[in-house]
């Protein structure tokens, strides 16, 4: 016989500064016993006022307030905002340059993916252990970003037309110990936890979402491509020299929770594909254009453009307006971190408290980036 | 099939349970008597011998040895290398700083029949405090005067110490990291490696223009 325990709804205030919050992030939780029945997201606590900053700021200045917008994907952040304001001024970019930022961004996509995976497995209650692996191989990767341009998080290693300063001799060779490490990394992850059991039983179902809600919504990215629809800035909408380059476009068709992390895993290693093309495209040269073609105090003519990139969040876009000073006028971010968690309520009702950071930290979201 | 996916993970962390820490001790590790004997240059018997209470002490692991973090070097660091006699005071890195936290003051200095007038640095101030590091006041110095430094252990006790003054500057250790001084990597400059380049001028500036073309800069161009 099975006995009915009569419960009532409580609303219990999560964060905003709560560990699992990945930032800080505040929601009001409605629970029937473990049953969510309403999530109210609050954000807005990490709030700096990046766009606003951008309108006093040269062009130039402008990419340290990228970097600090998602700080675990600097180099894309650069990235975007390059392709607006090369938009913008009509530049010229050098191509020695854009190789070498393709390089950057997909060392930063397989950096930024390590971080998700491993906090995703954190948040399903494995304390430590996945997290130091994941971490561990970003250390790598931070190191080359360190070679490259002085600094791990806040980069700002691209210029409008390129990058400020060609990769230096050793640079090489420490990259392709990277990539020839990573692959078995990448497999020792898999075995450690995609095979297993209990990550199976944990994430499969939860949280789904159909391709219809997503598009409704204008979520991007591996999101997206977990539930099968096949979208991807690289592929569809090729910036910098993405056209040269082949690659896969890894696609789950669950839309769970494990889905999402499963096409995370999977982008690494085409990521690592893309590097190594890459390489053998690149070509000697300058890495930016000449000075008097583009100038420091950049003034692009009066006009607004749009850039977006397949950041490893989603679609990553600057848009950009121009009053012909030496300052945009007006900067806005198209900031996927965001967008994606506009369907946390649909994620999350009917869910179970415990799967709750779980369907979150499976979004990979970026308090950074929500709040700018 | 329940348990064998569990077993291929357990072979992972077995694997890497097995391996030395990846880890980086800082600022400095415990040694046991073996290491403290190396640091020390002795062999461990003599070390026991000769220093009963080192012995005692590492022993007890309670010796350490400081640790070197490898370091490249275009590494941003914190405290900036300037030349005072490079330095015009154009303030176009004051210009160029995004929070603007240089602070620079000139007075009319002397006459040079080369060089012409000159200007005397009274301030340069930077409230490394607000700085993020981004080094774009060394992209901007015409002059190859102001440079990132390779160091980052400067903590300070009050908000005010961490201001660089002008003198400070004048003193510090010239160790300039090589962020946007691509000179600096042609001739095989290292600030980590042991008695680092002292003397700027070996380590060299932009190359000079040539007679003909700032001619052609200056008279055909115009
Ligand atoms: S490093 Fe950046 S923030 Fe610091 S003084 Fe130079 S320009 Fe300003
Ligand atoms: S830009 Fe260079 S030369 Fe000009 S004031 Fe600054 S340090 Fe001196």
């Amino acid at each position: 016989m099975t006995t009915q325990v009569r419960t009532e709804p409580i609303t219990v205030n999560l964060g905003p500064q709560h560990p699992s919050t990945h930032g800080v992030f505040r929601m009001r939780v409605t629970f029937d016993g473990e049953e969510i029945i309403d999530v109210e997201p609050i954000f807005g606590y990490l709030h700096r006022g990046s766009e606003k900053l951008a309108e006093e700021r040269t062009y130039v200045q402008v990419v340290t307030l990228t970097d600090r917008m998602d700080y675990v994907g600097s180099m894309l952040n650069n990235q975007a905002y390059m392709l607006a304001v090369e938009k913008l001024g009509n530049v010229e970019p050098a191509p020695r340059g854009v190789w070498l930022r393709m390089i950057a961004s997909e060392l930063q996509r397989i950096a930024s993916h390590l971080v998700a995976v491993g906090f995703l497995i954190q948040d399903l209650g494995a304390w430590g252990t996945p997290l130091i692996y994941t971490m561990r191989e970003r250390e790598k990767i931070l190191d080359l970003f360190e070679m490259l341009c002085g600094a791990r998080i806040t980069n700002s290693y691209l210029r409008p037309g390129g990058v400020f300063m060609d990769a230096p001799a050793e640079f090489w060779p420490a990259m392709n110990a990277v990539l020839d490490e990573l692959p078995p990394r990448i497999d020792d992850l898999d075995d450690l936890l995609t095979d297993n059991d209990i990550i199976f039983s944990r994430t499969k179902g939860v949280s789904v979402l159909t391709p219809e809600q997503m598009l409704d919504a204008s979520i991007t990215g591996p999101m997206l491509r977990a539930a099968g629809v096949d979208w991807d800035l690289r592929h569809r909408d090729p910036y910098d020299y993405y056209d040269q380059v082949t690659f896969e476009r890894p696609l789950h068709t669950a839309g769970d929770n494990f889905a999402r992390y499963w096409v995370r895993v999977q982008e690494m290693r085409e990521s690592i594909k893309i590097i190594r093309q890459c390489e053998k495209l690149i070509e000697p040269g300058p890495v930016r254009p000449e000075h008097d073609d583009v100038p420091w105090l950049l003034r692009p003519p009066i006009g607004d453009a749009y850039a977006a990139i397949e950041h490893s969040k989603g679609e990553l876009g600057f848009y950009l307006v121009s009053d012909g000073s030496i300052s945009p006028y007006r900067c806005h971010v198209r900031a996927p971190s965001l967008i994606n968690l506009t369907l946390l309520r649909e994620m999350l009702v009917g869910e179970l408290l415990a799967d709750m950071f779980v369907s979150f930290g499976s979004v990979d979201i970026n308090m950074g980036e929500v709040d700018r | 099939m329940i348990g064998l996916g569990l077993l291929k993970a357990m072979r992972v962390t077995l694997r890497n349970a097995l391996k030395a820490p990846f880890t980086i001790q800082y600022p400095d590790r415990k040694v046991g008597i073996v290491g403290a004997a190396k640091e020390e240059g002795k062999s461990p018997i003599g070390l026991v011998a000769t220093q009963p209470v080192t012995a005692a002490k590492a022993a007890m692991s309670m010796y350490s040895v400081p640790v070197n973090i490898p370091q490249n070097r275009r590494f941003r660091g914190n405290e900036f290398t300037w030349y005072e006699d490079r330095c015009t005071g154009c303030a176009s890195c004051a210009k160029y700083c995004p929070l603007g936290i240089i602070e620079i003051v000139t007075s009319p200095g002397g006459f040079d029949v080369q060089e012409g007038e000159s200007y005397a640095i009274d301030v340069f101030d930077i409230d490394i405090g607000r700085c993020m590091f981004c080094g774009l006041c060394v992209e901007a110095c015409p002059y190859d005067a102001l440079h990132m430094g390779s160091h980052f252990e400067r903590s300070k006790y009050e908000r005010d110490a961490l201001v660089i003054p002008v003198d400070e500057l004048r003193q510090a250790l010239k160790e300039p990291s090589s962020w946007f001084r691509p000179q600096f990597e042609e001739r095989d400059y290292d600030p980590f490696r042991d008695g680092a380049e002292d003397d700027h001028y070996k380590v060299g500036r932009h190359e000079k223009p040539s007679d003909e073309t700032l001619d052609e800069r200056w008279v055909e161009e115009r």
